[in-house]
C-alpha cells in the first residue's frame, strides 16, 4: 500500500504532465483536483471506474481530457485503457453538452405511439438534429432507447426529469423550457 | 386519526404529473388544516389511469385517476378523504377488472404499500421468506427454486435453481450475487416498477441468493435511465441496513451480506450477462465468451449468480409458500406467473400479472383492450427489440417460453408492444438493424458489419431498388447473424427481422403508389 499522501502527489505530477498542453496550468490544475477527490471517494471500492468516471461527469457536465491521465494513474491503468472505456459507453461526454439535455425515446414502444413526428417537431423547432447542440447553448437532443416509460409513449427525460404521453402541448413546453 | 393518501413516486405515474399532484394535495391539506399524510407509494400498473391516487378510507381504499393537479380542490370539496363521489372515482382499485383478472404473486405489494418503509413490508408479509431461509440449509433453499420450477425473468428462460446450484458446488472464499437491473429491452418496465414499488422483494430475494450459494457481497447492475429507482432502492438498502436484514448479521444469523447499487451508461449490450460483469469490473462492456460460465467464474472471475430482478423478486413468496404453491400456476415447464407489460399502442398499457397460458390474442385484445387509437391491431413485437414481430394470425399463440419459441418467437422479458394499421413493417425491419449497428459491442463480424449492411439492404428496398433480390440478401445476412454471432444481439436481431418479412411480405414489395396514398 502507498501512503495517501504520495499517491496523490505522485498523480498530480503525472496529470501535469499530461495534460497541461491542452488547458491553463489553474484550470488543469482544478479539474485535476476535483477529478481526485472523485477517485478518492472511490478507492476502496472493487471495479471502480464506472463509479469515478459517473462521478467526473457530474462534476463536470463531461469527462474532460485532462481527468483521463488523473484517474489512469490511480487505478494503474493506461490513459489509453480509460479513454477506450469511456467511449465505449453511450453516457459518457467528451464535450460540454447544452444547459439542458433532452433524451428523446426513440424506440418500439413509443414509435408505436408516434415518436417519430414528436422528434420530428422537435429538430425543427429547436433548429438542432439528435446528438448536436443549440447554437446558443440552450439545449442538447438525443436519442435513448427506452425510458421503461412504455406504458406512457412518447417518452421523453429533460434534465432527468420524465415525461409521459408527448403532445404537442408538452412539446412547446419544453421548447419554452429550453429556450428560457 | 390521521388519513393516509397514496400518491404515487412510480416513474410512469411522475412521466404523468404525479408530483404536482402530491404537491397539490399537500398545499389542500395544508390550507384546510386536515389531518392527513401523502405516502408515496409504487404504481398499481394501470398507467391510462396514472396518476392515480388513493385514500384509505374506513370501507377500505378508495382510487381517483387519473388526477391532475387542477383537481385536488375538487377532489377535497367532494369530500375524497372519506371517499367521496367525484367524477374521478374510481371505487375500490383491487375490483378493477384489470386488476382484479390477475395473479398477483411477485407484484403482491407493489402500489399498496410505501416502498420504502420496512414495517409497511413487514406488515404485508414482507421477509417471511427470508426469515425461513436463514433456518434452512443451502441445499434445502438451492432445492425449493429448483422444484419451483422457476426460469430466469431476463429473456433466456433458464432455470434459476440449476443456475444457484452450480455456484453452491463451486468452492470460493468470495462469491457474488448481481442482480441484472439493466432492463434494455423496449417495451419493458416491470423492473423498474419493482425496484420503485417495492425494492425490499428485491433485496430480500438477493439475501435468500446469498444464503443459498454462499456469497456475501450483492450488486444490483441499473441502468442510468432509471434514476427514480435508483433512489428508491438506496432508501430501502439503508434502512434494511439499519434494521439488520442486511449486514454482518442478517436477520440475527450467522450470514453477512450487503448489497449496492451500481449504475450502467447507456449501453443495452449491457444487459447480456457477461458484458454487465465485464461493466461493473470497470471494463469495456464486451461480451465474454461462454465458458467459464458466471457460475463458474463470474465477477472478478469468482463464482457468481447472475439473475434478472423478476427472478429474484420472485424468489422470497417461493420461500415463504412453497414451491408447490408457485409451481402450481402456470403450464408446460413455464411455472409460476409472469408480468406481462403491455405497451405501445394500447387501450390499456400497464403492467399485468398473471400465470403462463394466457393467449397473445387474449393480451391484446382483451387485456389491453386492442390500440389507444381504435384503429385495427396489426402486429404486435414480444420481447424487446430482439424479439419477433407477431401477427393476428398467430394470436393464438399461448404466453409460455416453449410456444412463442415454435412460432419463431421469444418472451423474453415479457413486454408486448402494440402497433396499429398504420405500421410500416419495412421500417421495423430496417430499426431492428438499425439497433444492433448501434449498440453492438463490435467483437463479431456478422453483428458489427452485418447489421449495418442490413440497413443498407433495406434501405434500397425503400428506394425500390431491385427488392426481391433485396430480400434475398437480408435473408441471407440474417442467417449469417443468427448463426455467426457470440451473442444474442447480433444473434436475435433476425428474430424481428424475418418475422416482419415473413408475416408481412407485402410492405416489403414494390410500392409505387405508397406515397400517393398518403
Ligand atoms: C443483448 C442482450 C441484452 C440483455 N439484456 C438483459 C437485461 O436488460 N436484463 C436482463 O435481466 N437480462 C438481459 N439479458 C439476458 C442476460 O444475458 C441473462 O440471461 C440474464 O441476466 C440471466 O438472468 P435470469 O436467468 O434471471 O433471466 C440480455 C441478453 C442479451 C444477449
Ligand atoms: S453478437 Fe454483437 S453484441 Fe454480441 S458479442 Fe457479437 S458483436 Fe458483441
Ligand atoms: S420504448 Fe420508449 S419508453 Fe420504452
Amino acid at each position: 500500500m502507498i501512503k495517501k499522501e504520495n499517491f496523490v502527489l505522485s498523480i498530480v505530477k503525472f496529470a501535469f504532465r499530461e495534460g497541461a498542453a491542452l488547458t491553463t496550468p489553474q484550470a488543469s490544475t482544478e479539474i485535476t483536483a476535483k477529478t481526485l477527490a472523485v477517485v478518492e471517494a472511490w478507492r476502496e471500492a472493487e471495479g471502480p471506474l464506472l463509479p469515478i468516471l459517473h462521478g467526473v461527469q457530474e462534476e463536470f457536465g463531461y469527462i474532460p481530457n485532462e481527468a483521463l491521465p488523473v484517474i489512469a494513474n490511480a487505478l494503474n491503468l493506461s490513459r489509453a485503457d480509460v479513454y477506450g472505456v469511456m467511449s465505449f459507453y453511450h453516457d459518457f461526454r467528451e464535450r460540454p453538452a447544452g444547459r439542458h439535455v433532452l433524451k428523446l425515446c426513440q424506440a418500439e414502444s413509443c414509435q408505436a405511439m408516434g415518436s417519430d413526428a414528436v422528434a420530428e417537431k422537435l429538430r425543427k423547432l429547436l433548429g438542432i438534429d439528435f446528438n448536436e447542440t443549440a447554437k446558443d447553448g440552450s439545449v442538447t437532443l438525443e436519442p435513448v432507447y427506452c425510458l421503461g416509460l412504455c406504458a406512457c409513449s412518447p417518452s421523453a427525460m429533460l434534465d432527468g426529469e420524465v415525461i409521459g404521453r408527448l403532445d404537442e402541448g408538452k412539446v412547446n413546453e419544453i421548447v419554452a423550457e429550453v429556450r428560457a | 386519526m390521521t388519513v393516509t393518501i397514496y400518491v404515487p413516486r412510480d416513474s410512469g405515474a411522475l412521466a404523468l404529473g404525479a408530483e404536482k399532484v402530491a404537491k397539490a394535495i399537500a398545499e389542500e391539506i395544508d390550507k384546510r388544516k386536515l389531518d392527513a399524510r401523502i405516502v408515496r407509494n409504487g404504481s398499481r400498473g394501470l398507467y391510462w389511469l396514472e396518476p392515480m391516487v388513493e385514500v384509505e378510507t374506513a370501507n377500505g381504499r378508495i382510487a381517483y385517476g387519473p388526477v391532475g393537479a387542477k383537481d385536488a380542490a375538487s377532489l377535497f370539496d367532494a369530500g375524497f378523504l372519506s371517499g367521496g363521489a367525484h367524477p374521478l372515482s374510481l371505487g375500490d382499485p383491487e375490483k378493477l377488472p384489470f386488476l382484479a383478472k390477475q395473479t398477483r404473486l411477485t407484484f403482491a405489494r407493489v402500489g399498496i404499500i410505501d416502498p420504502v418503509s420496512l414495517d409497511d413490508y413487514r406488515a404485508h408479509g414482507g421477509l417471511a421468506g427470508l426469515e425461513k431461509a436463514v433456518k434452512l440449509e443451502p441445499a434445502a433453499i438451492v432445492e425449493q427454486v429448483t422444484e419451483s420450477g422457476l426460469r430466469g425473468r431476463g429473456g433466456a428462460g433458464f432455470p434459476t435453481g440449476i443456475k444457484w446450484k452450480t455456484v453452491l458446488d463451486t468452492p470460493g472464499e468470495v462469491k457474488y450475487i448481481v442482480c441484472n437491473a439493466d432492463e434494455g429491452d423496449s417495451g419493458t418496465f416491470s423492473d423498474r416498477m419493482i425496484m420503485e414499488g417495492d425494492p425490499f422483494v428485491l433485496i430480500e430475494g438477493m439475501t435468500i441468493a446469498a444464503i443459498a450459494v454462499g456469497a456475501s457481497k450483492g450488486y444490483i447492475y441499473l441502468r442510468s435511465e432509471y434514476p427514480h429507482a435508483e433512489k428508491a432502492l438506496n432508501e430501502a438498502l439503508a434502512a434494511a441496513r439499519k434494521a439488520g436484514v442486511l449486514g454482518t448479521s442478517v436477520l440475527g444469523s450467522h450470514h453477512a451480506f450487503d448489497i449496492e447499487v451500481r449504475m450502467g451508461a447507456g449501453a443495452y449490450v449491457c444487459g447480456e450477462e457477461t458484458s454487465l460483469l465485464d461493466s461493473l469490473e470497470g471494463k469495456r462492456g464486451e461480451v465474454r465468451a461462454k465458458p467459464p460460465l458466471p457460475a463458474h467464474k463470474g465477477l472478478f472471475g469468482k463464482p457468481t449468480v447472475i439473475n434478472n430482478v423478476i427472478s429474484l423478486a420472485s424468489v422470497p413468496i417461493i420461500l415463504d409458500k412453497g414451491a408447490t404453491f408457485y409451481k402450481d400456476f402456470g403450464m408446460g415447464r413455464s411455472r409460476g406467473t409472469i408480468p406481462i407489460q403491455i405497451a405501445g399502442n394500447a387501450k390499456y398499457p400497464g403492467l399485468f400479472e398473471a400465470a403462463f397460458g394466457l393467449t397473445l390474442g387474449e393480451i391484446v385484445d382483451e387485456i389491453g383492450g386492442g390500440t389507444a387509437n381504435g384503429r385495427p391491431v396489426r402486429a404486435v413485437q414480444v420481447g424487446g427489440p430482439l424479439g419477433a414481430y407477431f401477427p393476428r394470425a398467430l394470436f393464438d399463440t399461448p404466453f409460455d417460453y416453449e410456444a412463442f419459441a415454435a412460432k419463431d418467437g421469444l418472451i423474453g422479458h415479457a413486454g408486448v408492444v402494440v402497433f396499429d394499421d398504420t405500421v410500416d413493417m419495412l421500417k421495423q425491419a430496417r430499426f431492428a438493424m438499425e439497433f444492433c449497428a448501434i449498440e453492438s459491442c463490435g467483437k463479431c463480424t456478422p453483428c458489427r458489419v452485418g447489421s449495418v449492411r442490413g440497413v443498407e439492404t433495406l434501405d434500397r428496398i425503400v428506394r425500390n431498388i431491385e427488392p426481391e433480390k433485396q430480400v434475398a440478401l437480408v435473408t441471407d445476412l440474417c442467417n449469417t447473424m443468427k448463426f455467426g454471432s457470440l451473442c444474442a444481439l447480433g444473434g436475435f436481431t433476425p428474430y424481428p427481422v424475418m418475422s416482419a418479412l415473413k408475416h408481412f411480405p407485402e410492405d416489403f414489395r414494390p410500392h409505387p403508389m405508397q406515397e400517393a396514398a398518403e
